[in-house]
């Protein structure tokens, strides 16, 4: 490479391809933590669900992954963007990298995502553009069911043993402070919601709070108050997690480059 | 054209062809399924449109490998497209693909009103393949592919699954 070729950064910083990060990413990383699961959940039946949750998720992602990599051009593929991007270049949400820790924690993530995510998609079947949009259509049926299992195990556990309502509590109040990013704007999100294609997320934040106070409610968990919220993922800006769930994700491609099943 | 009942068109010739494809986890053919959006024929070119049932579905790929081959092997040019609009849903089962599933061993879905009660919380009344009996519960809303859920028979103790209602 002579030194006036210009180097352009990979991936090429398109505002869609950004937002469309941001959508997608969430879901991958959460899905990956999902994974770590798979034969090693507290029964067979969670251990089934949560292996089908992730499988629906990385699903979903490819769909994204693909109409990204279409619209960087350039040859790329769903498994560039998956496995050839730095920390940085990850637009998740911080609350999806959080460790398993317990089965409280996996729960209390899933649950505090798929509320979210249900209302997005919800709102991304109006977008203007009609892949996403397609995306979004397909996408909700699924996460219908991971939003009543969710919910339905917070129920279990907080209105369940005083141990079982104990961890579930705690799992709720470490949390909650990554409960609110989804809400937050990035540039990428700005720039789509003028051209009609994004969500406007900050409209979305009251009626996930109250959906979320009534399952909170019926499972006699007490919500936290709380005045500062975590962000910083959305715009690449992650917790010390993030690294080490990358390194063991993109191991396999970083080794082996374009290795095929 | 061959029309299904779920009004997918398909080209005459195309049809056997494709009605020899089966699910690569379910034995009924991918036709039944209602996972052929599309089958058309212009000159030699077959232009086939298929769909998955659950995005995260690892069946897709396969099938979509299996059209091609079927479709090379009876003398025509594939061209297999995947689309995921309008989304897949259980009502494209074709009633002769709904026999093939409970023979096989998977409870059929029933009728999408009553999988959305389901989905609210309201129960299902399935019928146990082995005994008949209606006494039975949902195990688990995931079963052991991205399609299926969970049941037990109460009275015979069998469990089954339920191909899960997709509206």
């Amino acid at each position: 490479m002579s030194n006036t070729e210009k180097i352009t950064p990979y991936p090429k910083a398109i505002d869609k391809v950004e937002f469309i990060y941001g959508i997608a990413d969430s879901s991958l990383i959460l899905a990956q933590r999902l994974s770590e699961l798979t034969g090693h959940g507290p029964t067979l039946e969670t251990d089934m669900a949560l292996t089908n949750i992730a499988l629906d998720l990385f699903g979903q992602v490819r769909s994204y992954y693909q109409y990204a990599a279409k619209l960087i051009g350039d040859n790329k593929t769903e498994d560039d963007l998956a496995f050839f991007r730095t920390e940085r270049e990850f637009k998740n949400v911080l609350l999806v990298e959080i460790p398993n820790k317990d089965f409280a924690y996996v729960i209390g993530k899933q649950f505090l995502y798929d509320q979210f995510h249900y209302l997005l998609l919800r709102e991304l079947q109006k977008s203007e553009d009609v892949t996403i949009a397609a995306i979004a259509r397909k996408s909700i049926k699924e996460t219908a069911y991971h939003k009543e299992f969710s919910s339905n195990w917070i129920k279990r556990l907080g209105d369940g043993t005083e141990e079982s309502h104990k961890r579930m509590q705690t799992a709720i109040d470490d949390l909650w402070k990554y409960s609110d990013e989804f809400f937050y704007p990035t540039a990428a999100d700005k720039k789509m919601l003028e051209e009609g294609v994004g969500v406007n997320l900050e409209e979305l934040r009251k009626e996930y709070r109250s959906n979320i106070a009534e399952v909170l409610e019926e499972a006699t968990l007490e919500i936290p108050e709380l005045e500062y919220f975590q962000k910083g993922g959305k715009d690449g800006r992650h917790t010390e997690h993030m690294g080490h769930l990358l390194s063991e994700m993109q191991y396999m491609q970083r080794t082996y480059p374009g290795m095929e099943w | 054209m061959v029309v299904l009942e779920n009004k997918v068109e398909i080209d005459k010739k195309l049809f056997p062809v494709l009605k020899a494809v089966n699910d690569p986890e379910i034995p009924v053919s991918i036709i039944d399924m209602g996972m052929v959006r599309e089958a058309v024929l212009e000159e030699n070119i077959a232009k086939v449109k298929i769909t998955p049932t659950y995005s995260g579905c690892p069946a897709t790929d396969m099938i979509a490998f299996d059209v091609k081959m079927a479709l090379e092997q009876a003398g025509f040019n594939p061209e297999v497209e995947s689309v995921i609009d309008p989304p897949w849903t259980t009502d494209w089962i074709t009633e002769e693909g709904k026999k093939a599933l409970e023979k096989f061993g998977i409870v059929a879905p029933v009728d999408a009103t009553s999988d959305k009660k389901a989905l609210m919380g309201e129960k299902h009344i399935l019928k146990c393949l082995n005994c008949g009996s209606t006494h039975t519960e949902m195990v688990s809303q995931f079963g052991s592919t991205a399609c299926k859920a969970q049941f037990r028979c109460l009275d015979c103790g069998e469990p089954f699954d339920y191909f899960k209602c997709l509206i």
